[in-house]
């Protein structure tokens, strides 16, 4: 029976994983407390008068300028101002905007959002990024695979902002496959941004995918497995694309981190009501609290992921320890 | 043994040091020594089309960004007439004109100079901060690399593009020079203070990775004081790998100052930009899609140009991928 290569089953020294784990997610939190105070101080060491700028023209009377001025902290000095929003953070609470919203409803209403079109994002990578990658590695340099080389330069090479236009201009406007904007029509409306948000980590799965395959068909255990006298397409499904798949897996699974920050671009350009388009509208409006709110999230996302990708990195690949 | 084969043996013996005299005893190894890394590199650019496609494309554009004029067919980006508002491209106006009635070949020529003012003073702050940073960090160790690292760290944990955002957009309110301008000094100076931590990792593993080498070690036993072993001996090596992050940086760039100009907090009419050109172009998509597209389709190129010329250079320069 042939199981594939041989890993370490069984009980293995491999160190402590939870002593791992839990060192790994210590050294997170100065990461994360340096990123919130980074983008606090750019946010609130502003001059300006957020009262006057909310009132507009309208007189304010100094009894409403007391009552926001206390309510903000807006004449301690930076420190304590963030003191008071690490306090308030630690308890759940995230603070509200100028209009007295809570920033956590505003985060709950725009997330999904998010997420959802990271998944959408997310299968396109696995569903195309993989399988030209497969299909180019498995037959290096044929016709197939030079098309994928190709057009992966090509896709890395054009701005997420052009993709989109692009996108909206011959599968929105000229053949009218999909909406253009916003989420009324459900999953529907978020496979265009989604694959526009997917096609640059699209294209590095592909590139990554090939290598590694590229790399393990000439590796020695292929080649005792064809000694062996194992079909072409045992070989491949389970010698070459498990031990291949390592570094894709991990990859996706950091992209996911960036994926849930970094969509400003897609979701304005697409008029997707999720965090990157709030914190945009957010960062215009010098809404403090929202902006310093979801960036922190967004940090955390992208921390959480890259945690979880080198302890999936130690459980997949048997030649790593955790020490 | 054919000649080719011959010349395989005798590379080897060399490499090796040891002449067996099997290839052929009337070989001389001082004149067949090994070439240097960059005539290596140089030998194998000269091959590749690629690279060729991306130099082309450079030296297109940085003419086009000093000499305007030779590419305008005549025309001022600036001499509109409403009359011509919208009008599409013709023989005689090969991209049209804009909604202004300006000639749209011009000022998507003129658009090259800020671009590449961007990207390229960008890239050399980019190069500072990360040398600078990197090399202390890589060559002191110990709490000073602990301190740096984890600074690079937060840094790294936000996006490019919401991290220069977010500090143009309270820019211009401060009293900071340069970043107060609203002109490309800011802009570039926002994608630096995001971008550097890339290259500052790349310059501290080639200082760790030659720091304990016996040339180091050798010229700190003669007396070297430390800035002299890190200009004269460390930095050199980590030449190669910084120049190919370097080409590729540019591009990306590029591309996030068109995106920042797009969003509104970068470049500012009446400055002549493709991300403002497509950010006007947007609203009249549906009409005359040649606004967005002619900026883009330059946009992409540019980038493009970069890009290939990246790839290119790290095919020539990584010895361990050179059959």
């Amino acid at each position: 029976m042939d199981t594939g290569p041989p890993t370490c089953a069984g009980p293995h020294p491999r160190g402590n994983m939870g002593r791992y784990v839990a060192r790994r997610l210590l050294l997170t939190i100065p990461v994360l407390l340096g990123a919130s105070v980074l983008i606090f101080s750019m946010v609130y060491a502003l001059p300006g008068d957020p009262i006057r700028a909310l009132a507009g023209d309208r007189p304010v009377s100094p009894a409403v300028v007391k009552v926001l001025t206390e309510r903000f902290h807006l004449d301690d000095p930076l420190w304590i101002q963030y003191w008071e929003y690490l306090k308030g953070l630690f308890q759940g609470d995230l603070g509200t905007d100028f209009r007295g919203r809570p920033v956590l409803d505003t985060i709950e209403r725009t997330l999904p959002v998010t997420i959802r079109l990271t998944i959408v994002a997310v299968v396109f990578e696995i569903v195309i990024g993989l399988t030209a990658g497969v299909l180019a590695g498995i037959r290096r340099n044929s016709f197939f695979d030079n098309l994928v080389l190709v057009s992966t330069t090509v896709i890395v090479s054009i701005p997420i902002l052009v993709l989109a236009f692009l996108a909206q201009l011959t599968f929105g406007l000229k053949l009218g496959w999909f909406p253009i904007a916003g989420t009324r029509e459900g999953w529907y409306g978020y496979v265009l941004p989604g694959l526009v948000l997917a096609s640059g980590s699209l294209a590095y799965v592909a590139r990554l995918t090939r290598t590694s395959i590229a790399e393990n068909m000439r590796a020695d255990y292929v080649r005792t497995a064809k000694a062996k006298g194992l079909p072409r397409s045992r070989i491949i499904v389970r010698h070459t694309l498990r031990n291949s798949l390592i570094p894709v897996v991990t990859f996706i699974g950091a992209d996911i981190g960036a994926l849930l920050g970094g969509a400003i671009v897609t979701e304005t350009v697409f008029n997707l009501p999720g965090i990157g388009r709030e914190v945009f509208d957010s960062i215009q409006a010098q809404e403090g609290a929202v902006v310093v709110g979801i960036v922190t999230l967004m940090v955390f996302f992208f921390i959480f992921f890259n945690l979880v990708v080198d302890v999936l990195y130690a459980v997949l690949d048997p030649r790593i320890r955790y020490d | 043994m054919t000649d080719h084969l011959q010349q395989e043996v005798r590379k080897d013996e060399i490499e090796a040091g040891t002449t067996t005299g099997l290839a052929s005893p009337s070989v001389d190894p001082l004149s067949a020594r090994q070439n240097s890394l960059w005539s290596d590199a140089w030998a194998a650019l000269k091959r590749n089309p690629l690279f060729w496609i991306g130099s082309l494309l450079t030296v297109l554009l940085v003419v086009m960004a000093v000499f305007p004029q030779l590419f305008a067919r005549g025309a001022d980006p600036r001499a509109c007439d409403l009359a011509n508002s919208k009008a599409r491209p013709s023989s005689e106006h090969w991209f049209g004109y804009d909604q202004q009635g300006c000639d749209y070949l011009a000022n998507v020529v003129y658009g090259a100079r800020n671009s590449l003012i961007i990207g390229v003073f960008a890239v050399v702050v980019v190069l500072l901060l990360g040398v600078v940073v990197g090399a202390i960090a890589g060559y002191f160790g110990g709490a000073t690399d602990g301190i740096l690292s984890r600074i690079a760290d937060i840094f790294y944990a936000l996006p490019l593009i919401l991290g220069a955002l977010v500090l143009l957009r309270v820019g211009p309110q401060t009293d900071i020079p340069i970043l107060n301008s609203r002109g490309p000094g800011a802009v570039a100076l926002a994608l630096a203070l995001f971008g550097w931590m890339t290259a500052m990792r790349l310059v501290r593993s080639q200082v760790i990775a030659v720091k304990s080498s016996d040339y180091v070690a050798a010229a700190r036993a003669m007396g070297a004081s430390n800035s002299r072993i890190l200009i004269r001996h460390i930095l050199p090596n980590a030449v190669a790998p910084v120049l190919v992050y370097t080409t590729i940086t540019i591009g990306v760039l590029i591309a996030a100052e068109a995106t920042l100009t797009y969003l509104g907090v970068g470049l500012q009419r009446p400055a002549i930009s493709w991300g403002l050109q497509i950010e006007a172009g947007q609203d009249l998509i549906r009409t005359s899609p040649h606004l967005v597209l002619f900026p883009s389709i330059v946009l992409s190129l540019t980038v493009m140009a970069f890009i290939l010329m990246g790839d290119a250079l790290r095919d020539a320069l990584d010895p361990r991928q050179r059959a």
